[in-house]
């Protein structure tokens, strides 16, 4: 079992796939109890509407139902609302939400009643007959005319709809947004998208009633989150209470929640003493589950007359949607730290309004903040380019900042882990032939092609790691940001690694045995992983914001050490040295200069776990648990290349390239870090060329289905090519940095760069997103002045 | 109706409403076939109907009667993985695994029929099966290894 074989830094093949290549995949919707009920919501479909009466007789009479509830009838369950866990200022205007409205329904989807019957089939059919009579009212749809004055008020107690306004407070000299050569006021829109993993939501809640104990199975990225937000909505005390996340079918960010259906599953199981399920499906995963982005940015972006950049000066309006989920007001925030993007400038200012609307709430979406930033200082280097007639890589190149192995402050306040951009800028544009597609555009413009080329950049640095605990209180989160491990030597010489992240696709077992296999000397294969369940791993804060492998492998590294420190005791105490006479090395410790003395890591596991022999004093069985709270974010880097084709007549936009040089640090798995990136510019040139969430001037949801809300296919997508740098993060052991959310913060910009590069010789400034053909043609005929 | 699933023949009463999908998952407990949407548009739920690739959610329990399905639990045999099985493992060409099944129940029919593809044939033959993990770029190495393997082994 011990071995001398190393696994770190080697693409070792998913210990993961193969229950899930095989169709034995535990995912919610496949695990059923004993006389399970299943649970249909009655949605409002108004946008805003006060609720005049609900009458659920009607549903009450059908065969096969259980029970029915309107929003009222369920007040009393409720020990508290729904959880919003970041009030980012002290004087937001935050409302309750309760798993049922009562008064009014506040977006198109919003529950009002809840139906329970002895299948799905008769729950739907019962939910479609609850009566309910609406006042319609005068829906808020957008944001810019939901701050004036008159509007119609989403939470009518709250006396507006701009509930929230955070200010960075500015950074360095702000004097440059007024002297500075050149100074351009641009604004960029991010419309609305919806996460779209491929499995909906779902929960399934099993109670035993003599006990007053509740298991929660839900498709979930946060189990030890949604345990203590839970208690303290439903009142089951958080002792009672087993949240379990099996395997997840991707996530996004959409699982990243607390949710109402999760909620009535349990209190519907405690009224009835039955186990409730609740199975999404795509169109309420498109109504009701959160979206993101739904921004609108004022940029003052100064320069030299060169084209270096001196600083951003930003202002957003966010669309909170209608009610605050777990996050909503901090998203936007996680974005606030990062709009210098990799170049070193002289003064930077952030603020932002979030602002109620009539329609589906909005939180983390892939990357939460950070790809609109990126979006809008991408988006403005590229136009600072074509201000001063530079190639924008000429510019970039002339205003990075400078490199450096340990942390640094920079302009916004934080500091910067670690960075060296030119390297990896270099290598992408080698890569994608950056040179010889700028002759070729060249040539292709002179002979007035209809087919025309175009070249985008994108260099980004992202924040990720969510996040030190004394920063998150600083602004104001209510927990930590620190995670934890277990290690057990097992008398077999098997490994247990208990850890506290939650993957949902992300490979963890596999990435977490490798560390522990490399320290221990033991093969992958002979350790396992658990997590998900608050019973089996109660200590964690979870799988979001690209922080599993920096905190949670941070805080496994220190678990480990730990196991090393006890393991040399007992050698010592075996072999009758002192425990400075021993080296340790593949999993074993020996007597320096007597190395046929020596002891392996399941020698002394099985020691400790007699315990026939102790020194005195020692605690039986090999194990130990650490948790880690990072010092600092870590902070990827990197920059990506997007070679498009459009047709200057019908503003079809093709992608020939797509180069991806990233910088997450130390990388334990490269085939898993690769898959994540490629995952992550799939979803970031959804976000550039097909995704956007429609409601009409109803407040009706037009993109409620995926025949309309356009999640791309293989046949849409080229392949990506992909490279690394590698800068070790100081603030880990580990060296590493978040790899998750890297593409889709920088695939955005680099795609919409690329299609107005390909017609800015048309007269072309800005193109909108998602960049459809018809906005692209657009866009080509307005330049040309109208006339097509 | 009776029909044969994974070389088994099976027999059941069905309502006339119930989908092949939730009579694969539901009455028969085969719950490796997934579904991800209720438009017919994300392909979790393919699986093979006399051969051929099919979205179960878009078809009638009773329209497969007297016919022979295959799903994903039914495409290892003796215990051996099929190759495309081993070469989404082998290439990394699954994440969390849900559109999974669909993806090599797609790849199964379509690599019957074109064994020697094109990486642009290959993403064309999946314009049917959504997936938001991978990017389809190893999902795409998988099926062209597959077709490697499976070809080499019959030459």
């Amino acid at each position: 079992m011990a071995t001398t074989e190393k696994f770190v830094g080697t693409s070792v093949p998913r210990k993961e796939d193969a229950s899930l290549i095989t169709g034995q995949g535990n995912f919610v919707d496949n695990l059923t109890l004993p006389g399970t009920l299943h649970m249909a919501v009655v949605r409002s479909p108004f946008a805003h509407a006060r609720i005049v009466k609900v009458d659920v007789s009607k549903a009450l009479e059908m065969p096969g139902v259980v029970g029915a509830w309107s929003g009222a009838d369920l007040a009393g369950e409720w020990a508290g609302p729904l959880p919003m866990v970041w009030p980012i200022t002290e004087d937001i205007k935050t409302s309750d939400h309760w798993p049922l409205t009562k008064d009014k329904a506040r977006f198109q989807g919003d529950g009002v009643a809840v139906v329970v019957a002895e299948s799905r089939g008769r729950a739907d059919d019962a939910a479609e007959v609850v009566d309910v009579e609406y006042e319609q009212l005068d829906p808020v749809l957008d944001i810019e005319e939901g701050i004036k004055d008159g509007s119609p008020l989403v939470h009518d107690e709250l006396g507006t709809n701009a509930v929230v306004h955070w200010s960075h407070g500015g950074g360095g000299d702000q004097g440059v947004f007024d002297s500075a050569p050149v100074q351009l006021r641009l604004r960029f829109e991010a419309p609305r998208i919806t996460p779209s993993p491929i499995e909906p939501r779902g929960a399934l809640a099993s109670v035993v009633p003599a006990m007053g104990e509740f298991t929660l199975w839900t498709s979930t990225q946060i189990p030890h989150i949604a345990r203590v937000t839970l208690s303290g909505t439903t009142g089951i005390p958080e002792h009672k209470l087993r949240i379990v996340a099996p395997d997840v079918g991707g996530a996004f960010g959409a699982k990243l929640n607390v949710y109402a259906e999760e909620a009535l599953c349990l209190a519907l199981a405690r009224r009835t003493g039955r186990a409730v399920k609740w199975i999404e499906n795509r169109s309420e995963n498109y109504a009701v589950t959160v979206h993101g982005r739904g921004v609108i940015h004022d940029v003052e972006v100064a320069a030299t007359e060169e084209g270096k950049i001196l600083g951003f000066r930003v202002k957003e309006l966010c669309d909170m949607g209608a009610y605050f989920q777990l996050l909503t007001p901090g998203i936007p925030e996680l974005g606030g730290w990062v709009y210098m993007g990799p170049y070193d400038t002289e003064g930077y200012w952030y603020e932002f309004t979030g602002v109620m609307t009539n329609m589906a709430p909005t939180d983390a979406v892939r990357g939460a903040g950070r790809p609109e930033a990126t979006y809008v200082v991408e988006r403005a280097v590229d136009t600072v380019a074509r201000h001063v007639g530079k190639d924008p890589a000429e510019i970039r190149r002339i205003s990075f900042a400078p490199s450096h192995a340990e942390a640094k402050p920079s302009l916004m306040g934080l500091q910067i882990d670690s960075a060296d951009y030119l390297p990896a800028f270099e290598r992408a544009l080698e890569l994608a032939d950056y040179e010889q597609y700028r002759k070729e555009q060249a040539a292709r413009r002179d002979s007035g092609e209809v087919k025309q080329i175009g070249v985008g950049l994108s260099s980004y640095i992202e924040m990720s790691g969510l996040a030190p605990s004394n920063i998150l209180g600083a602004l104001r989160y209510a927990a930590g940001g620190w995670e934890a491990a277990q290690v057990r030597c097992q008398p077999s010489g098997k490994v247990t690694l208990t850890i506290g992240t939650s993957p949902h696709g992300q490979g963890h077992d596999t990435t977490w045995s490798q560390i522990a296999a490399d320290e221990l000397g033991v093969h992958p294969d002979d350790v396992e992983v658990l997590h998900g369940d608050t019973s089996i791993a109660p200590l964690g804060m979870d799988t979001y914001g690209s922080r599993s492998i920096s905190i949670g492998g941070a805080a496994l590294h220190v678990a480990l050490q730990k196991i090393k420190d006890k393991a040399r005791t007992l050698a010592a105490h075996e072999l009758e040295v002192a425990e400075d006479d021993l080296e340790f090395r593949d999993g074993a410790f020996r007597v320096q200069g007597a190395p046929e003395k020596v002891r392996t890591i399941p020698e002394l596991a099985v020691s400790a776990w007699t315990a026939h022999d102790l020194p005195e004093g020692y605690e039986p069985d090999l194990t130990a648990v650490a948790t880690w709270d990072p010092k600092n974010f870590t902070w990827p880097f990197g920059t990506h290349v997007c070679v498009a084709e459009v047709d200057t007549e019908t503003g079809f936009a093709q992608l020939l390239r797509y180069v991806a040089v990233d910088d997450c640090g130390v990388v334990i798995n490269p085939m898993i870090v690769d898959g994540q990136v490629h995952g992550g510019i799939a979803h970031g040139i959804a976000e550039a060329l097909y995704e956007e969430v429609i409601y009409d001037e109803a407040g009706n949801l037009v993109s409620g289905t995926l025949t309309q809300y356009l999640v791309p296919s293989a046949a849409e997508l080229p392949s990506f090519e992909l490279d690394r740098t590698e800068t070790p993060s100081p603030t880990n052991p580990l060296g590493v940095k978040g790899i998750g959310e890297a593409g889709t913060i920088a695939a955005p910009p680099a795609v919409i760069n690329a299609i107005v590069d390909a017609v800015s010789h048309l007269g072309v400034t800005e193109i909108g997103k998602p960049a459809t053909p018809e906005r692209v043609w657009k866009a080509i005929r307005d330049a040309r002045g109208g006339g097509a | 109706m009776s029909v044969t699933v994974n070389g088994v023949a099976r027999e059941a009463d069905v309502e006339p409403r119930t989908l092949l999908v939730y009579f694969l998952r539901e009455t028969l407990g085969l719950t490796g076939t997934n579904v991800g949407c209720d438009t017919t548009s994300c392909g979790s739920c393919t699986v093979l109907l006399d051969g051929e690739s099919v979205k179960s959610c878009n078809l009638l329990a009773v329209q497969v009667d007297g016919r022979e399905v295959t799903t994903i639990e039914g495409l290892a045999t003796d215990g051996q993985m099929h190759p495309i099985q081993e070469a989404f493992h082998r290439n990394h060409g699954l994440q969390c695994g849900y559109c999974t099944p669909g993806m090599i129940m797609a790849a199964a029919s379509y690599l019957r029929e074109n064994p020697d593809p094109t990486d642009e044939h290959v993403r064309e033959s999946l314009e049917g099966n959504l997936c938001r993990c991978t990017g389809y770029h190893n999902i795409v190495k998988s099926i062209l290894d597959a077709a490697g393997q499976m070809s080499g082994a019959k030459a």
